[in-house]
């Protein structure tokens, strides 16, 4: 291999009994990559990353770090360290001890070791808190501790169990740029698992969309938000609204749909399953609606949609309106291009058929 | 304002409390303590003039060998029931949620039976003609009938018995309390299962160790009925000395000293746990 991944599985499988948590999954993490595994609770992420921590075995298939098989290898001996979910600070210890534990299992002498734990808490910018019990520090500290904590013993692999869910809202906006820029400086592969995918988006280079065991689509944040693989991530990544229709003829890789309400639409081919005369679903994100009367474009979809409600939120302000039964979401922009909408009154919504994304209705 | 609403209550609930804590708790101990330095008197129990005599004969080497050897049977207690409680308050908290409650149900059972009732049915078993050597004897593991009964080992199988669910209990609350991560953290770091053992799991459940050790050491020194019902003439606890100076010797003076040591030595090891627990967290990079 020209580039050696940091991590690559194949085949992984994981059952409990008659559940398969983690099923037959392929991955690989070039190095310095900050790889995000998204997925709603249950969806197997949480066993994946104890497979890869050691704290747990496949059923079948392979784990590599940087070419060494680690099947047989116990979480001690991993060149893989982890930041738990909620942390697991040891609270009978000062936050140098913390640090300084695992160098103390690898016998790093105690004057290395402090100079080590007094550098890498520079890095993380806690310099001198060595002498504090983290049950005094803030949850941010505690973060950084935490990470510090793995850092200091320079893993080739960190794992990062949603750190991020304890912590209030601000802060965790705070830190998911603060993580991205520790990952950057420090170079080390990153493997993060959550259920929020604005921290996936924001952090990752890569990012796999995680459900029921399997990843449907492993791309860079940009990708998966604009070309979503599968109804599961066109939904589950960013905002979507969903419609309905069937399809009455392909050209182009843009297929024509004839949506419930009887309106002719165009949207992208997204899967095979897309044939005329089937049932189909079109996805198109709020963000991409614009107000049919600010628009002269022949190439664009119309629909027509009566308003329901709007939702009035700064720069993520929305309107919600009804074409047919289903509930559309467009974005409503605060830069006075939008008309004024009464309740109930009829408003065309249009988009480029570009940025719509059709799948066979079957497969959702 | 509901302050003032509430104030009839408080009221009651501070007068309750110091009422209790100056009728039932001070004055007693006071009395004790007054007594400790009056004069033995035969017909009254005391009486003036005040001296030190009671804490001087505490001082005479026959007494100090029976605390001392009470000191010793107690701790030997604290250490059986500390290295049978530990791994089993352990696996108590891995149990599965119901069985375990039905575990700690069972532990607390024997309870609604009054000890001393315990006590006797220990000795049933003991005994030179009891259960238990009947049963190595007819299994031909021994020939003639083992002493058993009014021995040190008797005394402290007994204390054992009677004190192990104070052990389990405060060890169980910190195993429950142990979060699994903190285990595989340390596992994660680096360290083996021994490691872990000794730097995370140990001081982490050091508290529930400690509060255990109080609660089975300090009430060991006290049960006089234990070494009463099983261990003879020559294994008495501090608790027997002060039992007998009360009731049988009738010197009360020396009986109120004897207890006061006793408070004090477990004065002394409250003190001791505070100052431990102060000390937790200075591992020394």
């Amino acid at each position: 291999m020209a580039t050696q991944s940091d991590l690559s599985c194949n085949g992984l499988v994981r059952r409990f009994g008659a559940h398969t948590a983690v099923n037959n999954i392929s991955l690989d993490v070039p190095a310095g990559t900050f790889f995000s595994i998204l997925g709603p609770s249950g969806c197997g992420k949480t066993t994946l990353l104890r497979l890869l921590a050691g704290f747990d075995r496949p059923n079948q298939g392979d784990i590599y770090i940087r070419g060494e098989r680690m099947n047989d290898v116990p979480p001690n001996h991993r060149p893989v360290n982890m930041v738990f979910q909620h942390l697991a600070l040891f609270p009978t210890m000062s936050v140098g001890d913390n640090i300084g534990y695992g160098l103390k299992r690898r016998k790093v002498p105690a004057a290395e070791r402090r100079k080590l734990t007094a550098e890498v808490l520079e890095q993380v910018g806690l310099p001198g808190l060595e002498n504090r019990n983290p049950m005094e520090l803030s949850g941010g500290q505690r973060q950084r501790v935490a990470l510090a904590r793995c850092l200091v013993l320079k893993p080739t692999l960190l794992l990062l169990d949603e750190p991020l869910g304890a912590l209030d809202l601000k802060l965790r906006e705070q830190m998911k740029v603060e993580l991205k820029h520790l990952q950057k400086q420090f170079g080390t592969t990153f493997v993060y698992i959550t259920h929020d995918q604005s921290e996936a988006m924001v952090m990752s280079d890569q990012v796999a969309v995680m459900k029921d065991g399997r990843f449907d689509q492993v791309a860079p944040p940009e990708e998966l938000y604009r070309e979503p693989a599968t109804p599961f991530v066109a939904g589950f990544v960013g905002d979507n609204n969903r419609l309905g229709g069937e399809v009455v003829s392909l050209e182009d890789n843009l297929a024509q749909i004839r949506l419930d309400s009887g309106e002719l639409v165009r949207g992208r081919v997204a899967s095979n399953e897309v044939r005329p005369g089937e049932r189909a679903e079109l996805y198109v994100r709020p963000e991409s609606l614009v107000f049919a009367g600010s628009v002269q474009n022949n190439d664009y979809s119309v629909m027509q949609a009566s308003v329901k409600t709007t939702l009035f939120d700064g720069a993520n302000s929305r309107v919600e309106a009804e074409n047919s039964g289903s509930l559309v979401y467009a974005r409503l922009p605060q830069d006075g291009s939008a008309p004024a909408l009464a309740l109930n009154s009829s408003i065309k919504l249009s988009w480029d058929p570009r940025f719509a994304r059709v799948f066979g209705a079957d497969r959702s | 304002m509901g302050n003032t609403l509430q104030q009839p209550f408080r009221t009651a609930v501070l007068v309750l409390v110091w009422g209790w804590l100056l009728f039932l708790v001070f004055t007693p101990n006071l009395l004790v303590v007054g007594a400790s330095v009056m004069t033995r008197d035969p017909s009254t129990f005391i009486s003036l003039p005040m001296n030190l005599d009671a804490y001087r004969q505490l001082l005479n080497p026959l007494y100090l060998d029976v605390f001392l050897h009470s000191l010793y049977m107690a701790a030997m207690t604290t250490l059986i029931c500390l290295l049978i409680g530990y791994p089993f308050a352990w696996s108590l908290s891995k149990v599965a949620r119901k069985n375990r409650l039905l575990l700690i149900f069972l532990l607390i059972v024997p309870f609604w039976t009054n000890s001393l009732v315990r006590t006797y049915a220990l000795k049933l078993i003991l005994a030179t003609n009891g259960l238990l050597n009947n049963a190595l004897m007819a299994m031909g593991i021994i020939d003639e009938p083992m002493q058993m009964l009014y021995t040190e080992g008797a005394v402290i199988i007994g204390l054992v018995y009677l004190l192990l669910p104070f052990m389990i209990l405060p060890l169980y609350t910190v195993f429950e309390d142990l979060r699994e991560d903190f285990l595989r953290a340390s596992h994660d770091l680096g360290a083996g299962r021994w490691s872990t053992f000794i730097h995370v799991i140990v001081p982490l459940t050091l508290p529930g160790v400690l509060a255990g050790v109080m609660l089975v050491l300090l009430p060991a020194m006290g049960l006089f009925f234990v070494p009463d019902v099983l261990g003879g003439s020559r294994n008495l606890l501090v608790g027997n000395v002060i039992k007998n100076q009360f009731l049988d010797a009738r010197n009360w003076p020396f009986g109120a000293a004897a207890s006061i040591m006793l408070t004090l030595a477990m004065a002394f090891l409250m003190f001791a746990h505070r100052l431990s627990k102060r000390r937790i967290g200075e591992d020394g990079v």
